[in-house]
């Protein structure tokens, strides 16, 4: 569960980066280096066949070749697979996999042996992924030419029991008995009947396939999209724990799709723009941290490389800022999934939408250069100013024969950086007396150079600063930041924001109305000027003298400058220790004085004693006979039982201990005092009478 | 006048004694028990005006426990005095039993409420 929501925050972080229309790359060296540190043999062997098939498959779809001698300990496992009768059905699969890539030696025996235990297996499977592995280990080995003219016995009914787990939205059950549907099932299903079609063509008819067809329709009808223009399945129950996540899964569907079209003579009607979707997701991950997540990424690519429903071409560029400058040309690189080129096309640029939403340039083609592959605009229109642009391309594809569908989407829509070099000119700064705007101190600003203007000023008068800013293009810019600030000695700043109309820029400080913000501190004010923007190639923070102002002392209710910490990281250390009040204990009188009192309390029961002796009470009235005897006793020890209780129940019990005792014991004591009682009660009434 | 009075005082207290003297030893018995129980309440309440009623709960307990199983002794004497006419037809044993009865639950909720 926690691997899920880990590859879905990945997912989605990764795809939060990329802007609303994003770029996506093919699959780069990039990719083949981080195959090799992801997929590293451990003594020889990568682990289980399973994970021996994934990095292998991955390393041959990216064509990596691999330095460490896995094929020794693989082919063994191998081997051992298929020569051993116990293996399951998943290991067999796996392990015909692996043959596939290594082409070990096989026992030709043991080859039999497999073929009849899968083809019992197909009769008794009665669950999803047993057909998937026995028909898929079948398909291996006929496509291996281990055993040529491998017939399956009874294809329709097969197919009939594998069609007969779809569900009415597409998607596929994994047996009967568990009727959950999940994509990824579905994407097995279409792989499982692919394979059946495979191995016995004549007997399975067209309506069969054709029915199979609008199943994959309805299953596209579910599929999922991104803002970006990824789509991608996934399964509708997000903890169930056979839930793979969005990439097994869309894998699941790309590898089954792509097998069944393989084997269908009609064509898949499936939307281009669909497969160009699923395409973009799987680039869109960039370099998965997982070995399953990288191996499905690659192998669902490998697939749609090649398919026959439509081969996605992406367009990418290699830089998405360009700057005016170095008088960089736009490039644009239209490929495969995996690299390849693509077949001959033509790249326009059919508009360009800048911060006003209004297309700025006509329709343009790019030059194709076939040396490098890429398509080139070399001189970007003049209307292109520096700024954030998305570019609009159109992908024309020439003459294609007919058996050849690519998607290519569209439009497809890149955010274009354009940078350059902003001119600062007339850039000024003075002193002006308040009332006539008459000037005192005026001094010509070289912002390119380091020279320091030295000013002074009193609260009556105004400090100005003035610049303008010119685009490459000539038209006015209005930067993220222009800023100016004012730091006295004792580190209190003040930071003020430049305004501008067109392309003049100008701030006015009227220090009459800013003593009060400056606390009234006179003395020696730093001055900094801030411009910058991010397509601005020469942002500039530059110190640009200092000033003496002169202000009036402060009124008694002034307020005072914040207090600069000394240490910005004082805040992260240790804070006043917090002292808890808590309620004084009670006064305790002293240990002499109670014991004292204890004795006290012990005297009037001594005195009830010597009282008793004093009155002479005897015990005469003790019954003598056995029974009754007895029973008194009993009646005595009772009540001190009882009384020991209560005694304990003080020291350690708890209340219902002592009621659950009390219960037994008052029972007790009650039957045996009612006794004795009317014994007692029945003798005196005797002698009464007598 | 005074010393009549004195006297006169003497004399009842004599005449007291020579009739309490009169009565049955069992009554004797629970009259004594009710002055012991009496008394070891008084010694309570002494220290505590003492020391001060910090665990109220437990001074309480102890005060009610003596008040009440004199309380219950006194009930007692009621019952079994022999000259008393109302409760001619109740045995003494069953009042006796009463006594025992109530003297335990007493004690159970001064044990509980005692801390």
């Amino acid at each position: 569960m926690a691997r899920n929501l880990g590859r879905f925050l990945v997912l989605i972080l990764l795809v939060s980066i990329c802007d609303a229309a994003s770029v996506f790359q093919p699959i780069s060296d990039s990719h083949r280096s981080a195959a090799l540190e992801l997929f590293t043999p451990v003594n020889g062997s990568f682990g289980s066949l399973e994970e021996t098939y994934e990095a292998l498959r991955t390393f041959e779809v990216l064509g990596v070749e691999n330095k460490s001698d896995v094929r020794h300990a693989s082919c063994a496992s191998v081997s051992k697979t298929l020569e051993s009768s116990s293996s399951s059905l998943k290991d067999l699969f796996f392990a015909l996999k692996v043959n596939g890539i290594l082409k070990c030696k096989i026992n030709e025996k043991a080859l039999e042996g497999i073929i009849s235990r899968l083809k019992a297996a197909i009769n008794d499977a009665n669950s999803l992924l047993d057909l998937y592995h026995s028909i898929g280990s079948l398909v291996l080995m006929k496509e291996q030419s281990l055993k040529a003219d491998l017939h399956l016995s009874d294809a329709k009914g097969v197919f009939h029991s594998i069609k007969a787990l779809s569900q009415s939205d597409g998607r596929w059950c994994y047996s009967s008995s568990n009727p959950q549907s999940s994509a990824y099932a579905a994407g097995i299903a279409l792989e499982t009947l692919a394979g059946v079609v495979s191995l016995s063509s004549s007997e399975i008819d067209q309506s069969m396939i054709g029915a199979l067809r609008n199943d994959v329709l309805k299953l596209f009808d579910g599929i999922e999209k991104y803002y970006n223009g990824a789509s991608y399945f996934d399964e509708k129950l997000i903890d169930s724990h056979e839930n793979q996540g969005s990439i097994s899964t869309t894998s699941s569907v790309v590898r089954g799709i792509t097998a069944f079209a393989a084997v269908t003579e009609e064509s898949l009607n499936l939307p281009g723009d669909k497969i160009l979707g699923l395409a973009r997701f799987f680039l869109g991950i960039g370099i998965p941290g997982d070995s399953k997540d990288f191996f499905n990424q690659i192998d669902s690519l490998a697939c749609l490389e090649n398919n026959r429903v439509s081969i996605p071409l992406i367009l990418s560029l290699p830089s998405t800022v360009l700057s005016l400058t170095k008088k960089d040309s736009l490039k644009v690189r239209v490929n495969t999934v995996l690299g390849s080129s693509a077949p001959p096309l033509t790249v326009k640029l059919v508009g360009a939408l800048g911060s006003k939403d209004t297309s700025l340039i006509d329709s343009q083609e790019l030059k194709f250069n076939s040396e490098t592959g890429v398509h080139i605009l070399n001189d970007l229109p003049k209307s292109i100013d520096v700024g954030s642009y998305m570019f609009t391309f159109e992908i024309v594809l020439h003459e294609l024969e007919p058996e050849e569908v690519y998607a290519t989407g569209d439009q497809t829509k890149v955010p274009i950086f354009v940078t350059g070099i902003v001119k600062i000119e007339n850039a000024e700064i003075a002193v002006l007396d308040s009332d006539l705007g008459s000037i005192e101190t005026q001094k010509q600003l070289d912002l390119a150079g380091n020279n320091i203007a030295s000013l002074s000023a009193n609260h009556l008068q105004k400090l100005r600063l003035s610049f303008q800013l010119t685009t490459p293009r000539r038209h006015a810019f209005q930067p993220h930041q222009a800023l100016l600030k004012l730091r006295h000695e004792s580190k209190a700043e003040h930071i003020f924001v430049v305004g501008s109309s067109g392309k003049q820029f100008q701030l006015v400080l009227d220090f009459l109305g800013l003593v009060e913000k400056f606390f009234y501190l006179s003395g020696r004010y730093d001055i900094e000027l801030t411009v910058g923007d991010a397509v601005m190639e020469n942002s500039l923070l530059r110190a640009l003298g200092h000033i003496e102002l002169d202000i009036p002392e402060p009124p008694e209710k002034a307020p005072h400058p914040p207090l600069q910490p000394v240490d910005p990281y004082s805040r992260y250390g240790p804070k006043a220790e917090i002292t808890h009040i808590f309620r004084a204990p009670e006064k305790r009188p002293p240990k002499e004085l109670s014991l004292t009192f204890l004795g006290l309390t012990i005297l009037p029961l001594l005195g009830f004693l010597i009282g008793l002796l004093r009155l002479e009470v005897n015990l005469k009235n003790f019954p003598t006979k056995a029974a009754p005897a007895t029973f008194a006793l009993l009646f005595h020890i009772g009540i001190g039982v009882v009384l020991l209780l209560y005694v304990l129940f003080w020291l350690k019990l708890d209340l219902f201990t002592t009621l659950k005792a009390l219960g037994l014991l008052g029972a007790f004591l009650v039957f045996v005092g009612h006794r004795i009682l009317s014994y007692l009660a029945a003798t005196s009434s005797k002698l009464k009478s007598a | 006048m005074a010393r009549s009075s004195g006297k006169d005082a003497q004399a009842l207290f004599q005449s007291l004694c020579t009739a309490y003297a009169a009565t049955p030893t069992n009554l004797k018995i629970i009259d004594l028990y009710v002055g012991f129980a009496v008394l070891t309440a008084l010694i309570q309440v002494v220290y505590m005006a003492l020391v001060g009623s910090f665990p109220f709960n437990s001074f309480l307990s102890g005060v009610l426990s003596c008040v009440g199983t004199a309380v219950l002794a006194v009930c007692l004497r009621i019952q079994v005095n022999k000259e008393n006419k109302e409760f001619k037809d109740l045995a003494p044993e069953r009042a006796f039993a009463d006594f025992v009865l109530c003297n335990l639950v007493l004690h159970l909720v001064i044990m509980n409420f005692l801390g």
